[in-house]
């Protein structure tokens, strides 16, 4: 008996490593390296023309003093907010991941979109709220993607996936002329947006050499190349200059 | 046994899809859209062809895949009866004529075929083009209870955000609008259905609220239904609210505006209670594309046309959707934007710059009514020439006035000290504008001097000053003719109509009688 059950645990400590033999590549979970880093701005701060809510007065109450347009954010450190940072290239041709479960929320609110740059897998669901209650009607001018513009003239969520990796996707709603935001579509998880400190973070990085492109929707793009072996952390600083 | 012609027969026989259609042979396709549809739409598909230029709305670009006109979801490909219906019938509103008529079934399959090229979408397996199912009208809709459902979910759905109040493409952010090529695009003018890409009737609106016109800024309200946030019964209520802005056929270009006699004096008021009775008479316009700087895209389609007179003067009402009550600095954008948009004739400058221009409108008429029995001559429709000058009145509406002169030409214009009465409303969208004098007037010589019972020749110009129309940039018509009726005895009245009527009464009773000898069953 003994025996019988030494070689069913010796068999199934094999099954598993057969199995994870066989998984390739590991999932991107908590080991992994990482690449993180902030985006600096350099010279002069462009000053964001007003956004004349008039005409949307429940907007306009979200605001204390006059919203401004989001197309350049720098931060109070002197850093560029909103610029989308991601592996563009050099992931294993045989690299595979399934699209998260749970939603990305692109909320509208205050007349403007919440997050003003956001990303999201391929197959992932993009749930589109309208907390404001007016009519927005949300247009996607996806070129790789089929595009979509729908109405959402009430408090609600639409969700929406996405076939293809697309950087960027350009979301727009035209009856506020001034709503405007961008979405990048990826085939992994490995991207993120610089915040109110200019940082980011790709975490969970199998071992290799990535090029990495920072985007900003006025700035363009700018490279860096990076290595990353086991669980270890890489620096990739961007600068954007005002033009 | 059975021979091999016999079973050949039976095959081409068998009823196949592919035998149905004609072939869809992309090749010929090719020929075709080379000769007739790259001029405006490119070699490469890409709407950029050397017509391209000059229009608004920009020539489809077949490179996406994306199709206003669809019956399927946002951002699905088109169907090919859809693409076949946009070929087959034009899209009205736009430069792109109807090709049934003018290539065989074949050429206009091919065409389908050759378009589909342009764009990997339509190759693309993983795409699935599925026509949505559309339910029927329900009853009622013309109706005033339904009616009133509709407009509420017009302004609880927020149409007039673009479409405007009364729905003539005037809402606050119609300034704002482009398309995804960022072209400028106007809010649709929900008063003139028969200018509708897809079509005006009531299940074409419907339609095109549930699929959106892709590359627009009209979205699809179909997730609305599915969300509960209407029903679908209310959405066709909606469809046919906008229906009824439209009149229930598209206006027919008549050649004359007739002018009732009425007791009293005219009105000189646009929206005196006179005009309620009279019947208003469409006329197109076009844009001017003869003289320099020519105009490929007039603001102002049409003007509605009405006309009294009370055996001393003339009130000559003219009516036309304008989005704006021009100058309107809210739209200066939106015209620096069709400027630079609408190439002119003087290619390679660069586009004008916007002002705020004011509207204006000109009613002309030759000096002289024609003589002669068979005396039909006028002078030149556009405004006369330097040796044979038309008369106008002109109207402006900043500083609001109207006044009178002799044209001889597009550029030359000198003013006449006589001018005539005008009084001008500006209401949503919409100009109503009321012109009088008096028939006889004493400068005989440069003054066109009214007489009831005479063909009038009359034309009609239109700027819209916020699309930056002004001088050559406008919107013309032809020459019609105005005629002041003759006071009829009572007793003895009769009008046109009413002769019509009574000619086709009688034609109808001959045609009875004929049924009642000939048997019924013979004449269909
Ligand atoms: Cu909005």
């Amino acid at each position: 008996m003994r025996k019988l059950g030494a070689v069913a645990a010796t068999g199934a400590v094999l099954a598993l490593a057969l199995a994870a033999w066989t998984r390739q590549p590991p999932p991107p979970a908590q080991g992994g390296g990482t690449v993180s880093g902030k985006v600096k701005f350099t010279g002069t701060k462009p000053t964001m023309p007003k956004i004349d809510m008039t005409e949307e007065p429940k907007c306009k109450a979200k605001y204390q003093g006059v919203p401004t347009d989001e197309t350049v954010v720098v931060n109070a450190n002197g850093t560029l907010a909103n610029v989308f940072v991601y592996v563009k290239s050099g992931l294993p041709a045989s690299y595979t991941a399934s699209a998260p479960a749970g939603p990305v929320t692109l909320d509208q609110d205050g007349c403007r979109y919440h997050p003003h740059v956001l990303g999201i897998q391929v197959g992932q669901t993009l749930a589109i709220k309208n907390s404001d209650g007016i009519l927005h009607n949300i247009k996607a001018k996806a070129k790789a993607n089929r595009p979509f513009n729908i109405s959402q003239p009430t408090v609600m969520t639409s969700n929406k996936t996405f076939d293809k990796p697309e950087v960027m996707v350009a979301l727009e709603c035209n009856v506020h002329g001034w709503m405007h935001a961008w979405l990048a579509v990826l085939p992994h998880p490995f991207f993120g947006v610089s915040g109110a400190d200019g940082s980011f973070t790709l975490k969970g990085l199998p071992p290799g050499t990535y090029t990495i492109e920072a985007w900003h929707e006025k700035y363009g793009t700018q490279t860096a190349t990076v290595t990353v072996a086991g669980s270890e952390t890489k620096t990739a600083d961007f600068s954007f200059a005002a033009k | 046994m059975i021979d091999v012609g016999a079973a050949v027969a039976l095959i081409v026989m068998l009823p196949s899809p592919a035998s149905r259609l004609p072939m869809q042979d992309t090749t010929r396709g090719k020929a075709v859209y080379v000769k007739w549809c790259a001029g405006c739409h490119g070699d490469t598909g890409a709407g950029d062809g050397v017509a391209a230029a000059h229009m608004l709305p920009r020539p489809r670009n077949f490179t996406g895949g994306l199709y206003k006109i669809r019956t399927t979801a946002s951002g699905q490909l088109p169907t090919d009866a859809d693409l076949l219906r946009a070929i087959d019938e034009g899209l009205p509103g736009s430069a792109m004529p109807g090709w049934k008529g003018r290539l065989s079934d074949a050429e206009r399959r091919s065409v389908l075929a050759y378009i589909k090229t342009f764009s990997s979408f339509f190759a693309d397996t993983s795409q699935h083009v599925v026509p949505l199912k559309f339910s029927s009208p329900p009853g009622g809709g013309t109706g005033a209870d339904a009616l009133k459902v509709g407009r509420q979910f017009y302004d609880s759905i927020g149409c007039r955000k673009c479409h405007g109040d009364q729905g003539r493409g005037d809402g606050p952010s119609a300034p704002t609008l482009k398309d995804d090529a960022d072209f400028p695009i106007f809010a649709a003018d929900l008063h003139q259905n028969w200018r509708f890409r897809g079509g005006g009737a009531v299940e074409d609106i419907y339609r095109r609220l549930r699929t959106g016109l892709d590359g627009t800024p009209m979205p699809s309200f179909a997730d609305l239904i599915d969300q509960k946030f209407l029903t679908d019964q209310e959405l066709w209520r909606l469809a046919q609210y906008v229906r009824s802005l439209s009149p229930a056929a598209p206006p027919e270009v008549r050649d004359v505006v007739h002018a009732p006699q009425i007791p009293g004096t005219v009105p000189a008021s646009p929206d005196d209670s006179t005009w309620a009775r009279v019947a208003r008479y469409w006329f197109p316009l076009v844009g001017q594309v003869i003289h320099k700087s020519r105009w490929f895209a007039p603001a102002v389609s049409g003007v509605w046309v009405q006309a009294v007179h009370d055996g001393k003067r003339l009130a000559l009402r003219v009516s036309w959707d304008d989005r704006t009550e021009s100058p309107d600095t809210a739209w200066l954008k939106f015209e620096q934007r069709i400027l630079q948009t609408v190439a002119g004739d003087d290619s390679g400058s660069p586009p004008p710059q916007a002002e705020p221009w004011p509207d204006q409108l000109a009613v002309q008429f030759p000096r002289r009514l024609p003589e002669g029995s068979g005396g039909m001559e006028r002078p030149y429709f556009l405004m006369g020439g330097a040796t044979d000058p038309v008369y106008q009145w002109r109207w402006i509406s900043r500083p609001r006035h109207a006044f009178a002169g002799l044209a001889r030409g597009i550029e030359r214009f000198d003013t006449l000290p006589g001018a005539p009465a005008g009084q001008a409303t500006y209401d949503r969208g919409e100009w109503r504008l009321v012109l009088t004098r008096a028939l006889a007037t004493p400068d005989t010589a440069n003054e066109v001097q009214l007489e009831a019972g005479r063909a009038i020749p009359l034309a009609f110009f239109a700027w819209d000053g916020s699309s930056g129309e002004h001088g050559s940039r406008m919107a013309v018509s032809t020459w019609y003719f105005l005629a002041l009726d003759r006071p009829t005895p009572p007793g003895v009245f009769i009008s046109p109509v009413l002769a019509m009527l009574v000619t086709l009464g009688l034609g109808l009773v001959v045609v009875r009688r004929a049924q009642r000898r000939g048997g019924a069953r013979h004449i269909s």
